[in-house]
């Protein structure tokens, strides 16, 4: 167990911090529904040209529920989403079709009636914010770079960057493990790596909170990762404080092998595993940007990002 | 001025009002700031069942005899459309309950607090015959035990000095399984019990003698049937043995219910008639300091205190004024030590529940409806309901289940499980219901880890609900309240680190 003397040292930044000190300085509650519901979002990438992934379709009521089967048609690799969800959850990928059946990225084969059942409890608002009520958004399947391949088990890995203020401050690379069932969330035992946000190179890797060098599934060793197109990454990032006006949020972004980086999804109270990821604290960067001259804060995306990769 | 000294200020301001309010009732108006002496007060329930004929019914039960060192402070009797008086006789007094007509199983109830008082119990002589009724053991079927009976009395009387002692060793002896005499004795009679055959001894001995009923006040029992103990006149005063074993004396915790040859219980008009005695333990403020204490006084803070309302209401005060205590207590432990539970205040209402329940009762009563909700939950998870839908047969589920622990329960003579039913059906619907999707999401170690934590919290708080001086302090001094709302404004505005956090970050200080 640490000492708080010693965390406080490393400018770790605690959930009680975060929520007082940041979250509810620097992010309007009247935003919140903007990044909570991720229809909106999209909509709003799209109309600022931020990429997304292609949205195939919605369905608000009960009623479309039973032609679902019209909707779905022909695809074969899609991904069920609440608009509302949290925390990956209620998150369907499909990532092929046998016959009547669909398959999940894990093998499992699931038959219409059980889409339509999953559907049925996104509705109800199982996995949303409080169980309120919910809509389903159908996306085209994120077809991650090749870079990745060896990094992931059965799942897409994204990188999530905290975003102070406009500054990409902290960022890392999420990758699913066979323990995780191919999600990226790290409290489920997907891994964490720390990038270096100058170069876009591994820094440092966590599973459950601990450190390891390897992928638990492929083997594979972090030490030689590199993200491609970092900086084109980071401003995507920066760019959507732009977009939403939140102060301090959490981007996710995915490489599509043909798309390049698009914006998953954002996220109002972005976690600390960051910091574990990065055996790096928060504090000392947010604090720095918390003391930036005011002209700084308005330079553009690109600017921005070169100064806070020159900074750190 | 920043929201942080804002938040500073106002919560010390809150605590200084609040406990300054506090030590002016303590200080000024001698409000006791300890609780004072607890006494346990026995609730004894006495419960008369028999099976009516269909005719005129009339039961009489004995009632409980003052005794110097118990004292009666409130008795209820309770039976729906049965008349009821009390009568005296001979200073034993009898309660009767009558009806025209009344057929199939029949239940009446009296109950009675106790409570016992410091000093010995003192056998009254006055109004106990002192004749004696020397058994009909005549004839040649009784000769053996004619025989072994006072075989067991010669030898009792050459072994001891008076009769004192000599009660002892004859009931020494009659209670000795290697005695022949005794053995004998114990299988001549076949109607006859041995506290009926030890009486006969005594009688032929020229002993006057008779029994003494009543029941041993120990917690949390139910469906006992009275005890008996012998009482025997040694020529000046009465004395107590316990047939079973030939000791002297009156145990302390033994509440007589009767003396003499009375029956307890007499039933017209019915059969299979019985009393059976359920005892519980509470305890209670030996006196109502408080209340007797702010008689005289006009203070108006005092006017306008809880104690102005009716007791009834009082009592319902006295819960609601705990609820703010869990409340503080779920915000210290999730923001400052970070342990994870299923709902907020969850906790808060499951400690409530316990509260009514008994700490041990109520977490297997909650385990077991979690676990058998969990199983029927994840059956309706099949069959594709609307998440409302399923939420409501979520709580029918939890209805069945805590009406059926009940009833199975109650059956088996465990009462305490019929106070399952102050437990919050629907937030135990809702916790299934999270507990269930976090089975699928994150798997079964973080449900455990979820309700581990969730009735860590939940114990945590019952322990300091049900403290006395936190009872007694609520009561006595609302305006701790306010301390709590300013504690809990400052606990708000906490930015340090949580416990788990120290854990959980604990490899970023080694690297």
């Amino acid at each position: 167990m640490a000492l708080p003397t010693q965390l406080l040292r490393c400018g770790v930044l605690g959930m009680n911090s975060r929520n007082i000190n940041y979250i509810a300085r620097y992010n309007q509650r009247a935003l919140y529904p903007l990044v909570d519901d991720k229809l909106q979002t999209k909509l709003a990438a799209q109309k600022q040209n931020i990429s997304v992934p292609e949205l195939l379709g919605v369905i608000e009521r009960q009623w479309q529920v039973k032609n679902i089967e019209s909707l779905i048609g022909e695809w074969s690799k899609f991904v069920i989403k609440p608009t509302r969800g949290s925390g990956g959850k209620g998150i369907l990928v499909i990532t092929g079709r046998d016959f009547e059946y669909f398959l999940k990225s894990n093998g499992q084969k699931l038959e219409l009636k059980d889409i339509r059942r999953h559907i049925n409890n996104i509705l109800s608002g199982l996995y949303s914010l409080g169980g309120k009520p919910d809509s389903v958004m159908f996306e085209s399947l994120i077809e991650y770079d090749q870079v990745f391949t060896d990094y992931t088990y059965e799942g897409v890995p994204d990188i999530r960057i905290v975003v102070f203020k406009g500054f990409p401050v902290m960022a890392m690379l999420r990758c699913a493990t066979h323990a995780s069932d191919g999600r990226a969330n790290l409290h489920q035992g997907a891994i964490g790596i720390g990038l270096d946000l100058s170069t876009g190179k591994s820094l440092n890797a966590v599973q459950y909170n601990r450190p390891v060098s390897e992928h638990p599934d492929t083997g594979k060793s972090f030490s030689e990762l590199e993200i491609p197109g970092w900086d084109e990454i980071l401003v995507l990032a920066a760019g959507c404080f732009e977009m939403v006006g939140l102060g301090y949020m959490g981007c996710d972004i995915v490489l599509d092998r043909h798309a390049g980086p698009v914006i998953l999804e954002l996220n109002a109270r972005p976690g600390l595993a960051i910091q574990l990821a990065s055996g790096e604290g928060l504090m000392k960067r947010l604090k720095a940007v918390e003391a930036f001259e005011p002209e700084l804060l308005e330079l553009p995306p690109e600017q921005r990002v070169r100064f806070m990769q020159e900074m750190v | 001025m920043s929201p942080r000294a804002q938040v500073y200020i106002l919560g010390l301001l809150l605590i200084i009002v609040g406990a300054g309010l506090a030590t002016y009732k303590s200080q000024v108006l001698n409000l006791p700031i300890t609780p004072g002496k607890y006494q346990t007060v026995w609730t004894i329930e006495a419960k008369v069942e028999f099976q009516a004929r269909g005719d005129a019914v009339k039961a009489s039960m004995a009632l409980p005899k003052t005794q110097t060192n118990m004292e009666v402070l409130n008795e209820i009797f309770s039976s729906s459309g049965y008349g009821f008086t009390v009568d005296s006789n001979n200073g034993n007094e009898r309660a009767t309950w009558s009806k025209r007509t009344a057929s199939g199983q029949q239940t009446l109830y009296y109950k009675l607090d106790v409570y016992q008082r410091q000093g010995q119990f003192e056998a009254s002589i006055d109004g106990m015959s002192t004749a004696v009724n020397k058994p009909d053991w005549s004839g040649t079927r009784f000769s053996a035990v004619r025989e072994a009976a006072a075989s067991l009395i010669e030898r009792s009387q050459q072994e001891s000095a008076d009769t004192e002692t000599f009660v002892t060793q004859l009931l020494r002896g009659f209670n000795d399984p290697d005695n022949i005499d005794s053995r004998l004795l114990l299988s001549g009679f076949t109607d006859n019990s041995p506290v009926d055959i030890a009486l006969g001894m005594l009688a032929m001995a020229d002993i006057p003698a008779h029994i003494l009923r009543g029941i041993y006040l120990e917690d949390d029992r139910s469906r006992l049937p009275s005890s008996v103990l012998l009482e025997v006149y040694d020529g000046e005063q009465w004395l107590v043995y316990n047939p079973a074993t030939g000791t002297k004396g009156l145990p302390s915790n033994f509440l007589i219910w009767q003396r003499g040859d009375k029956s307890l219980l007499d039933v017209e008009g019915g059969s299979r008639s019985r009393v059976r005695f359920s005892i519980l333990a509470n305890n209670v403020p030996a006196r109502e300091v408080a209340l007797k204490q702010m008689g005289g006084d006009q203070a108006a803070l005092l006017d306008y205190s809880i104690y102005s309302l009716p007791i009834e209401q009082q009592s319902i005060f006295k819960f609601i004024l705990l609820v703010p205590v869990g409340a503080l207590l779920v915000i210290f432990i999730r923001v400052v030590i970070g342990v994870r539970t299923a709902g907020t205040f969850m906790p808060v209402l499951l400690s409530i529940a316990f509260i009514q329940t008994s700490l041990l009762n109520g977490v297997a009563i909650f385990l077991l409806i979690l676990a058998i909700g969990l199983w029927v939950r994840s059956y309706l998870s099949k069959l594709d309901l609307l998440l409302v839908s399923r939420i409501a047969a979520v709580v029918v589920i939890v209805v069945i289940l805590m009406s059926g622990i009940s009833i199975v329960s109650y059956r088996l003579g465990i009462e305490q499980a019929l106070t399952i039913t102050f437990f919050p059906m629907v937030i135990i619907a809702w916790t299934i219901e999270h507990m269930s999707i976090l089975w699928e999401d994150d798997g079964p170690v973080e449900v455990l880890v979820q309700t581990a934590g969730s009735l860590a919290v939940a114990i945590v708080c019952y322990m300091a609900m049900t403290n006395h001086y936190i009872e007694h302090w609520m009561f006595n001094f609302p305006e701790l309240l306010l301390v709590l709302l300013g504690s809990i404004i400052m606990l708000g505005h906490y930015t340090g680190y949580r416990l788990s956090e120290l854990i959980r970050f604990r490899h970023m200080v080694q690297s």
